[in-house]
């Protein structure tokens, strides 16, 4: 009844328990942050808008992106991983949403910057619908935590469109 | 002398018997409350770093909502592993409310489109098999070198096995 084999299993047992409950009360203490989070897209110029060959209509652009997320990290928060989408609607589809640039903010003391970029990932379309089309800019955060639910929301803004013509 | 023997081997056949049958029981339920075939699964590779490490543990989650981009996914198109990337494009139809999904390691340069089975270009709804929302780090290493070195394994269960043999009801 008291060998080592139990002693052990015991041991091994218990402490996974308590792991396990401070992995949770962890997670739970990031509900109690209230945060509040602002940013604004700036589209500075369209770089080019063309037609590829297979029909899809491609677009460069350069935004100022500006945020301060700080009120996001708590003391669970490993790193902040955020991104800008492009969402607009086609007669095809009801939703396309293209991420265009991303990023990983992995301490506090960076969550509040500007940055000047083209975007990182290719902007194409399915099909050609993109000329004078209104589209939204979201920035989207995902809170990765160091253990426990990771959660994720956005800001939506709206207003941008495309030029009438290719160029 | 000797109905007790039988008696007592049969005793600790059925406590294996229940241990494993517990395990399942734990297993199929995590199954149906997750509504994903794997609800566990542990990262393998290093494209999600700084975020996901080898040998971390996540949680998924599937149900109805449609696929959007941020998601963390696994999805598994007809090869051997799933993969856990995250999604970066979604073009959802009009009318039949399907979508085209493209995913991408946090940690990699370019998008899947290499990774997908058969010439792919794009996921669909069904290759999804979940959504990451619960995450545990290290966890997962466990399962690594077990799989890693079996001769691990081995001596686990033999010594599992040794446990029950020789203790006292």
């Amino acid at each position: 009844m008291h060998s080592f084999g139990y002693r052990l299993n015991g041991l091994l047992t218990f402490s996974l328990t308590i792991l396990a409950m401070m992995c949770a009360i962890a997670s739970l203490s990031d509900n109690l942050n209230t945060p509040s989070p602002s940013a604004e897209i700036q589209i500075m110029n369209i770089n080019w808008f063309q037609k590829q060959p297979q029909g899809n209509d491609e677009v460069s652009l350069t935004m100022n992106i500006s945020a301060d997320l700080q009120s996001l990290f708590t003391w669970n928060t490993k790193q902040l991983f955020i991104f800008v989408s492009a969402e607009y609607e086609t007669p095809k589809n009801s939703l396309n949403q293209v991420s265009l640039w991303d990023a990983i903010i992995p301490a506090k003391e960076h969550a509040k910057f500007w940055i000047h970029t083209s975007n990182k990932y290719r902007f194409v379309d399915q099909g050609n619908n993109l000329r004078g089309k209104e589209f939204n800019l979201t920035l989207h955060w995902h809170v990765m935590p160091k253990t426990g639910k990771m959660f994720a929301d956005k800001i939506v803004l709206t207003g941008y469109s495309f030029p009438e013509e290719y160029r | 002398m000797k109905s007790t023997h039988i008696r007592q081997i049969l005793s600790q056949a059925i406590t294996l018997g229940m241990v494993v049958s517990s395990a399942l029981i734990i297993w199929k339920g995590l199954i149906c409350i997750t509504g994903s075939e794997s609800p566990v699964v542990v990262v393998l590779s290093g494209s999600m770093e700084p975020g996901f490490k080898r040998g971390d543990l996540l949680f998924l989650y599937m149900n109805k909502d449609p696929i959007r981009t941020g998601q963390i996914v696994v999805f598994n198109d007809g090869r051997d592993i799933p993969i856990v990337h995250r999604v970066i494009e979604v073009h959802e139809r009009r009318d039949s409310k399907e979508a085209d999904i493209l995913t991408k390691g946090d940690a990699n340069d370019d998008d899947d489109r290499m990774l997908y089975a058969s010439n792919r270009q794009w996921l669909q709804q069904k290759h999804i098999m979940g959504r990451a929302v619960w995450f545990l780090p290290y966890v997962g290493w466990f399962t690594i070198i077990m799989t890693e070195k079996p001769v691990i394994k081995y001596i686990l269960v033999g010594a599992l096995g040794l446990l029950v043999i020789t203790s006292k009801g």
